[in-house]
């Protein structure tokens, strides 16, 4: 039975920029007045220095509470975001428990302060210490720590770390070098670069993955660091990853696997026993917590004991007893963003590590590789759709690199253009692909464990559907969204200095200019 | 490679859990087990045993009362009260802040096309645009992960903008905020090595030494960094003449300032700052032990500048409807995600959210509560310290030009901050951050924190608890 594609349609609200609403005298919060005796004491603003005194008041809104309330209601209605289907590539959209939000939205969470001696922060403790112990055993690595922000920032934890354990060597000039795959996430390049390496960037060759020849080529004395993705997101596992490991230890360089394709193999590999010295998790991604549309977000970064010595404090340790900070501020790399991390989102991934047991984590890798070949094995017979490597016949893991290039030959819609129409039915926006684009027209969706069979035969309904658009009528597609809160972005300007404006303050200046000129 | 058995039981975060379901699945692939679908990963590299983790709670109820049981043994600042800032500040979250930012439209999305989440982007660019009034800046980016990644993040713009490697930095700068900052600025060994170079302040006004600035100001000078506020609470009144000293000699001016001053101080846009940085926590955000973080990074609108931006930034624009407006990501092609290593530094996942929160924050607040916020602020904090000022032993360092934090030192109790800190703890109270170790210089002295949600009941509670353990 074929399945429906259902009526949608966004909510539109036309809703104003919020620096156009409101009238002077309006407002929507009051501070605690000052006590008689305080405000007794004279004007509050002698108190600062004439030069620094501010002059005019900023140009804010000026608006009762509930329009407030009702103005970012309106734009949340206006934001697809994941109330229909989402099944975006690489950033696996699991189920983020609202169990969660309710805990750390409580006192004991939220209301602490990170300079609290560690006596009062026994429960924070006890739960970074208890997820440590869990990453340690999905892992293998000795230590974990949740200070990095966000996946790109634990790799440049890493490329810090690196930094740190060879100027230790006296070696840090020599090894100047961090080596990496075209197919590894951008930001293991850009932090490497960041940090102060050259980057060596390896192609990819036909079985999809560079060949241990290639990377023989390019490891060498001046190597510091190999920084990889295994599997990649074409959903391809490199079976020569541990000889790679054992070639970059050789030359004496440092291996750091970005595990951000986790959710495929969680429970079946280990990065230490394939012989990795480094290694990160994405607990926003794999591990339930929100995306929350870009972080706050966990790199969590674990090591061997060997590069334990280097992590950026403060640690947190148990003696049995009572859970310690130790921290001088100075040990080690120091950090890469201030405080002990996100913290909200490392109790929502215990949690969510409580709520799964080894056999829920174990079995989502499975439901969510399942789900993937089961997608494979329909999209495939769609007119137009094809996958990268076709002559590759190994299952893929949880994610499938596809693409829409002959229906782009055929019809002229693109993958971009399908993006925008599938919207219009309430399916989130597919990944594209990381830059450069390899596969022409690419689509990477991954299904994970969290949607039902119906969500899945729902999101290929809609992708059939809009493909058999573009073959009978391509416009359609290519002027698409149709039922949004708005119409389709006209890119002309974006880049354009005369034009772009990120704040209302250079969009009125530049419109004002524009109507002069 | 192991055959496991799968469970055929449910689990209510996974839609394909059932067993049913699994079987259907595999018959429409035509394999027999799912293990099956793990081929190419060579048995050698597969774990043998079974996860040794602790057992599934798939009962909200149980995890609720695990995480509840667990975290209950933290204090709060709810239940003490607190003194405690430096580098995360507790301020009054407006309850619609926390209804907005609790929305699923908001909290579980990555990120969608401009028409589809065109919300989110609009509230993006709310954020930016009131940031900016606020700052008297232009061009504002989207958050980066904390304070010091922004510092960090901008000495890289102006060392790139100058083609000069050494930063002119406060002596007195936050330790926390100062480790980040070593970590951008790299190494001697490797290339793109900033210098770090301590400005002193001045012992008795905690301001900047201007005689020491232009002593260490030449022409390898790619920045002067200044805070106002600084980390020790002081505003810097010879902001504008520092600016002017280093435009004279071809540097760029980072401000670092706290947005909740900005009702009352002026903003760095109009005293000479080119580059303004500075934390987003206080608008909106609650601490949530140091998670609560995040940073901002704002220029004029002056191409050079936005050239350099590592982050990504949402525009205003328009649809191919005419008269219909939306937003879209501008200068993607600088970013990592567009052009790998050679992009300006990283950009990724931040801290989005709080974007938001942030936004409804100033929307609620607007002229008129950055205004009552920061004369509450500074009246509460001042009238703090002149009474702790009057204990015996006790001294407030600098009396006067400060902003919701000052130095309490206490040498001539005959006790360290360490000792009262904990004599307060027993009183429900968290003492100032000490900084005796930080800033050996102050003795010992502790940095003390209040805001507007300090009482005079909570004031005048800490001066007698204080009285009380550092006497007798």
């Amino acid at each position: 039975m074929k399945t429906r594609v259902r009526r949608y349609h966004a909510a539109v609200w036309d809703e104003p920029v919020v620096l156009e609403l409101g009238r002077p005298g309006s407002r929507g919060i009051e501070i605690p007045p000052l006590e008689p005796e305080l405000g007794e004491l004279g004007d509050a603003e002698e108190l600062v220095a004439p030069s620094m005194r501010r002059e005019a008041p900023p140009e804010l809104p000026e608006l009762s509470e509930p329009e407030v309330l009702r103005h970012y209601l309106h734009l949340s209605q206006e934001t697809l975001g994941m109330m229909g289907v989402s099944l975006f590539g690489t950033c696996t959209m699991k189920y983020n428990p609202r169990v969660n939000e309710a805990v750390t939205a409580e006192h004991f969470v939220a209301d602490v302060h990170p300079h609290q001696d560690g006596e009062t922060l026994q429960g924070v403790l006890e739960i970074v210490h208890r997820l440590e112990a869990a990453l340690c055993e999905l892992s293998g690595m000795d230590r974990f720590v949740f200070q990095a922000g966000g996946g790109a920032d634990a790799a440049y934890l890493h490329a810090c770390m690196t930094r740190a354990y060879f100027a230790a060597r006296g070696e840090l000039e020599q090894r100047n070098e961090v080596v990496t795959s075209i197919q590894a996430h951008p930001c293991n390049a850009a932090t490497a670069a960041t940090a102060g390496f050259n980057v060596v960037t390896l192609p990819l060759e036909e079985d999809g993955y560079p060949s241990l020849e290639a990377l023989r080529a390019a490891v060498s004395e001046r190597t510091a660091s190999l920084m990889i993705n295994n599997p990649d997101d074409m959903g391809i596992y490199n079976p020569d990853i541990a000889e790679w490991v054992d070639v970059v230890h050789e030359s004496g360089g440092l291996c750091f696997y970005d595990h951000a394709n986790f959710n495929g193999v969680m429970g079946k590999i280990r990065a230490r026993e394939l012989g990795f010295d480094a290694c990160m998790f994405m607990l926003h991604k794999t591990f339930g917590a929100p995306k929350a549309g870009g972080g706050p977000a966990v790199g969590a970064y674990g090591c061997s004991e060997a590069l334990a010595a280097y992590l950026p404090g403060p640690l947190v340790s148990f003696d049995g007893d009572r859970y310690r900070l130790s921290d001088d501020g100075r040990s080690g790399i120091g950090r890469v963003r201030e405080f002990l991390g996100n913290v909200p989102e490392i109790v929502k991934a215990y949690a969510w590590v409580r709520a799964m047991g080894g056999e829920g984590i174990d079995r989502a890798s499975d439901l969510s590789v399942l789900a993937n070949n089961y997608m494979e094995e329909k999209l495939l017979r769609i007119r137009g759709i094809s996958k990268s490597h076709p002559r590759l016949t190994a299952k893929r893991l949880e994610m499938t690199r596809y693409s829409l290039e002959q229906l782009a030959a055929d019809t002229g819609v693109t993958a971009v253009d399908v993006q925008n129409r599938m919207v219009d039915f309430g399916v989130d926006a597919f990944w594209l692909s990381h830059e450069p684009w390899l596969v022409p027209e690419p689509f990477t969706p991954e299904a994970g464990e969290m949607w039902s069979k119906e969500d899945i035969d729902y999101w290929i309904a809609v992708l059939e559907h809009v493909c058999e658009e573009a073959y009978a009528d391509p416009e359609v597609v290519k002027t698409a969204p149709h039922r949004q809160a708005v119409h389709q972005l006209d890119p002309r300007g974006l880049d354009d200095p005369d034009r772009w404006a990120t704040t209302w303050r250079a969009y009125r200046r530049k419109q004002a200019a524009a109507r002069e000129g | 490679m192991t055959t496991r058995s799968i469970s055929g039981e449910a689990h209510p975060y996974m839609g394909t859990s059932p067993a049913p379901v699994v079987a259907a699945m595999l018959e429409e692939i035509g394999v027999e087990q799912i293990d099956e679908l793990f081929e190419q990963i060579p048995a050698s590299h597969r774990l043998s045993r079974p996860l040794e983790l602790p057992p599934p709670m798939r009962a909200e109820a149980e995890l609720r009362r695990h995480l509840t049981e667990v975290l209950s043994r933290n204090d709060s600042c709810a239940d003490h009260l607190s003194f405690l800032g430096a580098g995360c500040w507790q301020h009054y979250v407006p309850a619609v802040c926390d209804e907005i930012v609790s929305r699923s439209e908001f909290l579980t999305p990555v990120w969608g096309t401009p028409a589809s989440d065109h919300g989110r982007n609009q509230a993006w660019f709310e954020y930016a645009s009131q940031l900016g009034e606020l700052l008297a800046l232009d061009f504002v980016g989207l958050p980066v992960y904390s304070w010091g990644c922004a510092a960090g993040n901008a000495f890289r713009m102006a060392a790139r903008l100058t083609g000069r490697g050494r930063v002119l930095i406060p002596r007195g700068l936050d330790p926390e905020r100062a480790a980040v900052i070593r970590n951008y600025c790299a190494t001697p060994e490797v290339r793109n090595h900033i210098e770090l170079v301590p400005v002193a302040y001045d012992a008795g006004t905690g301001r900047l030494d201007l005689d020491d600035l232009r002593r260490k100001l030449s022409d390898d000078i790619a920045a002067v960094y200044v805070e106002t506020p600084s980390f020790l609470g002081v505003i810097e009144a010879d902001a504008p003449e520092i600016a002017q000293l280093a435009r004279a000699a071809g540097a760029e001016t980072i401000a670092g300032v706290d947005p909740i001053s900005l009702g009352v101080l002026a903003p760095p846009g109009d005293w000479g700052a080119d580059i303004a940085v500075g934390t987003t926590q206080p608008l909106g955000v609650h601490m949530s032990c140091g998670g609560g973080v995040g940073g901002f990074i704002a220029t004029r609108d002056e191409e050079r500048y936005a050239r350099e931006y590592p982050t990504l930034q949402v525009s205003i624009c328009d649809t191919i409807e005419p008269g219909e407006r939306t937003f879209g990501v501008i200068l993607f092609e600088q970013t990592s995600y567009g052009s790998r290593e050679n992009g300006k530094d990283w950009t990724g996942n931040s801290v989005y959210l709080w974007a938001i929160a942030n936004a409804v924050y100033m929307s609620l607040m607007g002229p008129q509560g950055f205004g009552d916020i920061g004369r509450a602020i500074l009246a509460r904090s001042h009238y703090a310290a002149r009474r702790i000022g009057e204990l015996p032993g006790v001294r407030v360092t600098w009396p006067g030009g400060f902003f919701k934090e000052f130095v309490v030192n206490v040498d001539g109790t005959g006790r360290t901050v360490g000792e009262i800190n904990r004599a307060l703890r027993r009183r429900r109270i968290f003492g100032g951050k000490d900084l005796s170790t930080s800033h050996p210089e102050l003795g010992q002295s502790a940095l003390y924190c209040v805001t507007e949600v300090h009482s005079q009941a909570d004031l005048d509670r800490l001066v007698e608890e204080l009285r009380e353990v550092t006497s007798g």
